[in-house]
């Protein structure tokens, strides 16, 4: 039967594509943020999951506000990394879990969740970046299950709702025949904020208190509207949400294997969790 | 447009909303386009055109040509859109778009954030 081995979150910025890129893991500046690695990549050695579900929202790139889904997911056979205009080189294409997308997206749709079934899919920098952190030689071990949750245009999806879609697609899993260990991942977040007179809004005290809540109670976050979001996690922050799908997807209580947040990467409270159950 | 209630506002926190979307969908839609390196040269060649060619209206066209930042906002810029004018077009990074909204320098910006971490 399929399994969640992990969970593992982290922010997705922009900048740290580049920095992969021009090789600044050491630098003084990256380096705080960049030793939260390490020791998810001896967890990942010991491991060794056979595919990663990757909760993300897109800035622009597969989607745009001409036809701007809820919630999609990916069923293709590969995915690329394409030119997304923020400057970021692309990464070699990702080989999709196919048999297990299509098992998630239908029983997904049965279990009251309209998705956007994707065939073919291009992936911007919050999937790929922290697929990079993962495995910086971009040798993919793994097959790939991309979902994708709106985060462009309010309302959002509700915070309820993306910890419900990940309970459905823990019972989605659960329910696959083949011996397959499933790493989810969530990205983005924690608190920043790009646009408007309060841009460089971060909320520290609040984004200690997410972390410990993805532990200790993880539907606490369950109780904000997206606004409240904003109003405490900046305008971006709210990605977030991608993190609750991503907890919703094991029952049961976690236990951390490796936590970090460093502040400021580019505009925003950088932080990476491993989860695992328990 | 049929009248709405009024709106819960979040000082300093501009809500890209469903009037947002209506009001900047052509601004946005150009710098979808800036996902194209051919399409971002063209931009630069000349820039007025460019914003003809996708049916800007004035208010939106000055905005651009000014890199008025809050104004490109105002008149309906999604942040993820105008993030690829910012940084792959013109290569302003975040922190110089802060500082154009806040009306600091780039270096009180950064340390604005820097003591957000303390």
């Amino acid at each position: 039967m399929a399994k969640v081995v992990g969970i593992m979150t982290t922010s997705h910025v922009p900048l740290i594509g580049k920095a992969i890129h021009l090789g600044l893991q050491q630098d003084p500046y990256w380096k705080p943020f960049f030793d939260g690695f390490p020791p998810i990549r001896e967890w990942l050695e010991k491991v060794k999951p056979d595919v990663v579900l990757a909760c993300y929202n897109d800035h622009g790139l597969n989607f745009f506000l001409d036809k701007q889904p809820t919630f999609a997911i990916g069923t293709a056979a590969t995915y690329t990394s394409e030119d997304e205009g923020w400057g970021i080189p692309t990464m070699p294409e990702f080989p999709g879990a196919e048999d297990l997308s299509w098992h998630v997206r239908d029983s997904l749709v049965r279990d009251d969740f309209d998705m956007v079934t994707c065939q073919e899919m291009s992936v911007d920098h919050a999937f790929t970046i922290p697929m990079a952190l993962l495995w910086p030689d971009q040798k993919w071990p793994v097959k790939v299950v991309p979902v994708c949750v709106n985060t462009v245009i309010f309302p959002l999806p509700s915070a309820r709702r993306c910890y419900k879609l990940g309970e459905a697609i823990g019972r989605a899993i659960a329910n696959f025949p083949e011996d397959t260990k499933i790493l989810v991942i969530g990205t983005g977040g924690l608190s920043h904020q790009l646009e408007g007179e309060r841009a460089g809004f971060i909320n520290k005290e609040f984004d200690l208190q997410f972390m410990d809540s993805m532990v200790t109670d993880p539907q606490w976050a369950t109780q904000f509207s997206d606004l409240d979001l904003v109003e405490q996690t900046g305008n971006e922050g709210v990605e977030l949400l991608n993190w609750l799908v991503a907890r919703g997807t094991i029952p049961g209580p976690v236990r951390v294997v490796h936590s970090n947040l460093h502040i400021p990467i580019s505009n925003t409270a950088a932080a990476t969790m491993l989860l695992e159950p328990v | 447009m049929i009248p709405r209630p009024p709106k819960r506002t979040i000082p300093g926190a501009p809500i890209f909303d469903s009037e947002a979307a209506r009001r900047g969908y052509l601004l946005n839609k150009m710098c979808y386009s800036f996902n194209s390196k051919a399409n971002r040269d063209d931009f630069l060649r000349d820039e007025r055109s460019y914003c003809e060619k996708f049916g800007l209206d004035q208010s939106q066209t000055t905005a651009i040509l000014e890199r008025d930042v809050l104004s490109l906002i105002r008149v309906g810029g999604g942040v993820y859109f105008l993030g690829k004018l910012a940084s792959g077009v013109l290569g302003l990074d975040m922190q110089d778009i802060g500082a154009l909204q806040t009306g600091m320098t780039k270096e009180e910006f950064k340390a604005k954030l820097v003591a957000s971490g303390k």
